[in-house]
């Protein structure tokens, strides 16, 4: 089981559980604003983008080529920037917090 | 080679030099064919624009048949983003439950009808009625409206062995120009409607700029639907595995709408004007030219997608650029991936095989290219669960 917390744009804080499956998916579950997930979790849109604490780094692991080439392209995009369909909900990530960036 | 399949003509030209030429209306066009490539120009929009002379960003170009603008397509940043930030609501509303629920039973009806008959024509007796359906719900009015539109038959811009049709596009601006002043003195919930009283930087939208965005509406919609719900009939026909697999793992029917939708491809490319002389792949191209952003060449890159000439349903990369890339990514794309998902699932409760009588394919002429993006025609018989 991992405690996830979303921050939206607007401030709100929205604390999930989960266990397996894709952090996008879990944010569209518990309706967080601004995570649209569009593609349905395939790293086609971007839709899931999202900002880690310098200190969750580690816990998420690092971004595939693929994901990076797309964040490459994204205005908004910053060295802690991820897109959340491709973090796997598990143990690992238990704590971790999103900064959800639209 | 299988009658579903849509061959890469472009895998060539894209390793060895990366871009391609055609010849459109005495405009050239420099196309770009690697994913990389076709994204990054996609978001450079101040270098590859979008807000040149109204029709000229589409191959082929319509600048001989349209002055209107449309929008925002036709409109780069920093005023692109402010008329999409009022239609993104809108063309988000495919997620809504009921929106989601009326198109559920429109393409339940179309596939129920298609079952108990002898033999269809896909283009016309499904995918047209099953697009022009569902765009009432896109708009809002009433259901009886596709009927109309049904009637101007597949393509609103071309006609056999005419690429571009002015008369044909008339049909379609004078019903826009009507429906407009219908809203305008009767004003409802549809989509005109609620246009004509948005506002802009704190101006209301102009009958015009109301014109361009349905014009965008209809067109962008009509030909890519019509293709993407077309060449899903005749995978499924030659890949009945694959209604099995979608019908004992449900689970991965988003994972096949998007793969099906990179591989078909069903819009082949899009323009941009070049602003300033640059360069792509070390070719040079000069102010006030045109290259195109080739979505079907950089979907089948084998840099990024393994396998690229195959169907696999459940890829689970799928980084594909058939709704364009960056600020211009397709509007209609919530619509588009709601319908391809309930068809889907709809097909594979309800269609135990689907036999291809005869087809003629609809290939473009691209230059030194030729591309299948469907059909003109394909006959087929359903058979039920």
């Amino acid at each position: 089981m991992a405690k996830i917390t979303f921050i939206t744009k607007d401030n709100q804080s929205i604390v999930v559980e989960g266990t397996s499956g894709s952090v996008m998916e879990l944010a569209k579950q518990a309706n967080v604003k601004g995570i649209d997930g569009d593609c349905g979790g395939v790293c086609s849109c971007a839709t899931c983008h999202i900002y880690l604490n310098e200190a969750d780094l580690l816990k998420t692991g690092p971004a595939s080529e693929i994901e990076k080439d797309m964040l490459e392209l994204d205005d908004d995009a910053n060295e802690f920037s991820r897109l959340c369909c491709q973090i796997e909900v598990s143990e690992a990530i238990d704590g971790v917090v999103f900064q959800v960036v639209r | 080679m299988k009658k579903s399949s849509l061959p890469d003509p472009f895998q060539d030209a894209r390793i060895s030099k990366g871009y391609g030429e055609m010849d459109d209306q005495n405009d050239p066009v420099t196309m770009l064919l690697r994913l990389k490539d076709v994204r990054k120009a996609a978001h450079s929009w101040d270098t590859f624009q979008s807000g040149a002379t109204p029709g000229r960003i589409v191959i082929p170009s319509e600048v001989a048949i349209r002055n209107i603008r449309q929008i925002p397509f036709e409109l780069d940043p920093p005023l692109h983003g402010d008329f999409r930030a009022i239609l993104e609501p809108w063309f988000k509303r495919p997620l809504e439950s009921e929106y989601e629920q009326k198109l559920t039973k429109q393409i339940n009806d179309i596939v129920d009808a298609v079952l108990v008959k002898d033999a269809i024509e896909v283009v016309a007796d499904f995918s047209l009625c099953l697009q022009s359906n569902a765009l009432t719900l896109l708009l809002n009015i009433p259901f009886e409206e596709a009927q109309t539109w049904i009637s101007w038959g597949t393509h609103v811009f071309r006609s056999d062995g005419v690429a571009l049709d002015g008369d044909k596009a008339l049909i379609l601006y004078n019903y826009i120009d009507q429906q407009i002043q219908k809203a305008i003195q009767n004003p409802g919930e549809d989509l005109y409607s609620v246009l004509l009283a948005s506002e802009v930087n704190g101006k209301k939208l102009t009958a015009e700029e109301v014109k361009g965005v349905m014009i965008l509406t209809f067109a962008g919609g009509r030909d890519t639907v019509i293709n993407a719900v077309t060449n899903s009939i005749a995978y499924f026909a030659e890949h009945k595995q694959s209604l099995e697999k979608l019908r004992d793992e449900p689970e991965i029917i988003n994972k096949a709408v998007e793969e099906l939708i990179r591989y078909f491809a069903p819009l082949t490319q899009m323009g941009r004007v070049v602003t300033k002389d640059t360069a792509v792949c070390e070719h040079a191209i000069k102010a006030d030219s045109r290259i195109s952003l080739c979505w079907a060449s950089a979907n089948r890159d084998a840099t990024t997608f393994e396998n690229p000439n195959e169907v696999v349903l459940d890829r689970k990369m799928n980084p594909h650029v058939s709704f364009g890339f960056s600020h211009h990514n397709c509007l209609g794309a919530t619509h588009a991936r709601q319908i391809m998902k309930i068809l889907l699932m709809a097909l594979s409760q309800k269609v135990k095989s689907i036999a291809i009588l005869d087809c003629k394919e609809n290939i473009e002429e691209l230059g030194e290219f030729k591309r299948k993006v469907g059909y003109d025609s394909i006959r087929v018989k359903f058979t039920a669960l």
